[in-house]
């Protein structure tokens, strides 16, 4: 009998091509996400040494990162450099014949929800992107994770990754969430438990019933944040909601195919007695809707506390919680519900999807902006925002006094022209809370679609539950 | 790529817990279409004011230290995005090892297909190396891959874990894609066996 194997276990064991006997493993990928600020590079470098992309029909490409989100922006992007980039990836993904949706294209958006909605991310995959962000997919199941520009470069001249096998971490979340907690909840809470080093060196693998309890929506955006839990990637075992959520998208299997992949996927769980080398327990029933307040997606605190001071701190981080309150215009000992914020930013990978735009859109019903707060909805891919306006939020949004967009990662990472001005202060459903992200000067709040939107129509930080 | 084998250099002090990638080079600076001349750009926010002139209190602004090649800085260096850009940034600034306690993994490894060594030391041993790098210019420290020591302006050496194929990777400058073309045969033989077992891939 073979030893009990973690999911992790198992699909790492499928996709070992040749192990040296140090341990370093040469890994097959099965799909290679691409967009325009991480690749350029990587497509010289195989121009350079006459090397071709091995495997085009398993390499797709997006334009996602530097696009404008405003109308027109087919007809070409006024900023020269990130117009550079985009045409460079045009002339990319032509040259070398890979899977491709230009901006014209209303199937293209943030690549990490293209993914899933073509049905390119499968349970049992091996999927990487030159972006961090790329642990979203582990969600169906799939081993996913973010590479360098040179990994990009090896995985289209090689369609294999270098690798030693990552150590097995298990998050489990026991229990069912209160009302008003979320996904973003789940994942922010998680960070704050373990620190945005805590998953170091592991594979994360997310269970228990809070977690069977999401959709695929919500699965997407637990694993997304992995990486800022410092795990190499998040993962959840597929289920039922997985073989739902892939049938029938354009390139999910079809027929026969589909009865034998379904056969294979419903073999991918953790077996009993597997060994995991860390594990971390929380109770759904503890998790409150949670902020950041500071620099750091571990500066996490639920939305009922107050800011602490650098004291409550310990080593090297007393001085960076010093430097964060400075930067971030706080006080320690202030409520978080006294946080005025003069934005809104709804939208990117970790919550740019349909579930989300609904959620938010539900508490922005028939209510207003705040006085002085501007507010931004930017869907995720072009189907989501087809889709959302066919169900009526794209009105919701535009009554409330919010900017209906086009798709792209946008504020999430000021790379487009929307961004913070100094000093701006924003209830953000984004990743990262660090310096500068949003803006130069920008002060970030990382929170779920539901706490931003009504931090928008309050103008202030507030605990979703007292609105609903 | 160029190999790393020894290095004596000065280090700077960066004692700040948590130096994001966000940090090291910010989004601005991320449209280039090439590697090269990201150094100016180097930690941009914190060196540089809105208006462009140098702070002066920043640290690789301070004349001993203009000249560093090495690093020592607080835990969790180079967390955040997979951005190459910043190891890329690194090297055209002229840094060539990082010193902490630990990384985040993507960064960690993009120092290596770029010849920069990062170099993780338990907190004892960088307290001592962060406090010999505020030395400043006269403390030059002495980074050896091939001994795996990491040896103070004074004399005290620290070994350090590394695994034994980015070692030889970097100690000889390889490029890794040449390596893993020498298996294609393997590669080769994996796809036609997957094509039997996992048709739909």
């Amino acid at each position: 009998m073979t030893a009990p194997k973690t999911l992790y276990d198992k699909i790492w064991d499928a996709h070992v091509v040749d192990t040296s006997e140090d341990g370093t493993s040469l890994l097959y990928i099965d799909r290679h996400l691409v967009h325009e600020v991480t690749s350029p590079q990587a497509f010289e470098g195989l121009r350079m040494t006459g090397r071709a992309v091995r495997s085009p029909e398993r390499t797709i490409a997006v334009p996602d990162h530097n696009v404008p989100t405003t109308e027109g922006r087919e007809n070409g992007i006024d900023n020269e450099e990130s117009r550079i980039q985009v045409d460079a990836l045009d002339k990319n993904a032509r040259d070398f014949g890979i899977n491709y949706y230009p901006v014209s294209d209303i199937r293209q958006g943030i690549v990490h929800i293209v993914g899933p909605e073509q049905g390119w991310t499968l349970p049992g995959m091996t999927v990487v992107c030159g972006d961090s962000h790329t642990a979203t997919h582990g969600a169906f199941g799939a081993l996913a994770h973010g590479i360098g520009t040179s990994e990009v470069e090896h995985v289209l001249a090689t369609q294999t990754l270098i690798q030693k096998k990552s150590r097995n971490m298990k998050v489990e979340i026991t229990g069912k969430l209160r009302p008003g907690v979320t996904a973003k909840d789940i994942t922010l809470a998680v960070i704050g438990a373990t620190g945005t080093a805590g998953g170091t060196g592991h594979v994360i693998e997310y269970c228990g019933e809070a977690i069977r309890d999401l959709s695929m929506e919500g699965r997407m955006t637990v694993c997304n944040m992995a990486i800022e839990g410092g795990a190499r990637a998040g993962l959840i075992a597929p289920d039922e909601k997985t073989f739902d959520y892939v049938k029938g998208r354009p390139h999910a299997p079809k027929g026969a195919a589909w009865e034998a992949a379904l056969a294979w996927w419903k073999t991918l769980f953790t077996d009993e007695g597997a060994h995991f080398d860390k594990v971390i327990t929380l109770r759904a029933e503890d998790i409150e809707p949670v902020v950041t307040w500071g620099t750091s997606p571990e500066d996490v605190l639920g939305i009922s506390k107050t800011v602490p001071a650098p004291e409550d701190f310990e080593g090297g981080k007393v001085e960076a919680a010093r430097r964060s309150l400075d930067y971030m215009g706080l006080t320690p000992g202030m409520k978080l519900t006294d946080i005025t914020i003069d934005a809104v930013f709804i939208g990117s990978c970790t919550n740019g999807r349909i579930e989300d735009l609904r959620a938010a859109a539900e508490i922005l019903k028939g209510k207003k902006l705040a006085p002085g707060v501007r507010g931004m909805v930017v869907p995720g891919s072009g189907l989501v925002r087809a889709q959302a306006e066919e169900e009526g939020l794209d009105q919701i949004f535009k009554d409330a006094g919010l900017e209906w967009r086009l798709a792209g990662c946008s504020m999430c990472l000021g790379m487009n022209p929307d961004q913070l001005t100094p000093g701006e202060r924003c209830a953000a459903t984004s990743n990262r809370n660090f310096e500068g992200r949003m803006g130069r000067g920008g002060r970030t709040h990382l929170m779920s679609p539901v706490m931003a939107a009504a931090a928008g129509v309050a103008g202030h930080l507030v605990d979703v539950r007292d609105v609903m | 790529m160029d190999k790393f084998t020894t290095l004596t250099g000065i280090a700077a002090p960066m004692p700040l817990v948590n130096i994001d990638t966000d940090m090291i080079i910010p989004k601005q600076f991320l449209k280039t279409i090439k590697r090269t001349g990201l150094g100016v750009n180097l930690f941009d926010e914190m060196r540089y004011d809105s208006e462009g002139n140098e702070i002066p209190d920043f640290v690789l602004n301070q004349p001993a230290y203009r000249k560093a090649e090495i690093i020592v800085a607080g835990d969790n260096f180079g967390c955040g995005s997979s951005r190459e850009h910043a190891p890329w940034a690194l090297l055209d600034f002229g840094i060539r090892c990082v010193i902490s306690t630990s990384f985040a993994d993507i960064f960690y490894n993009n120092c290596f297909k770029n010849g920069i060594l990062p170099v993780a030391l338990p907190k004892e041993a960088v307290d001592v190396l962060m406090d010999d790098a505020r030395k400043g210019e006269n403390a030059r420290m002495t980074v050896d891959l091939a001994a795996q020591t990491v040896t103070t302006s004074d004399g005290q050496s620290f070994g350090f874990d590394i695994d034994p194929f980015k070692k030889h990777c970097l100690l000889n400058g390889l490029d890794d894609i040449g390596l893993t073309l020498e298996k294609v045969a393997a590669i080769d033989s994996f796809e036609a066996a997957q094509a039997q077992s996992r048709p739909w891939v």
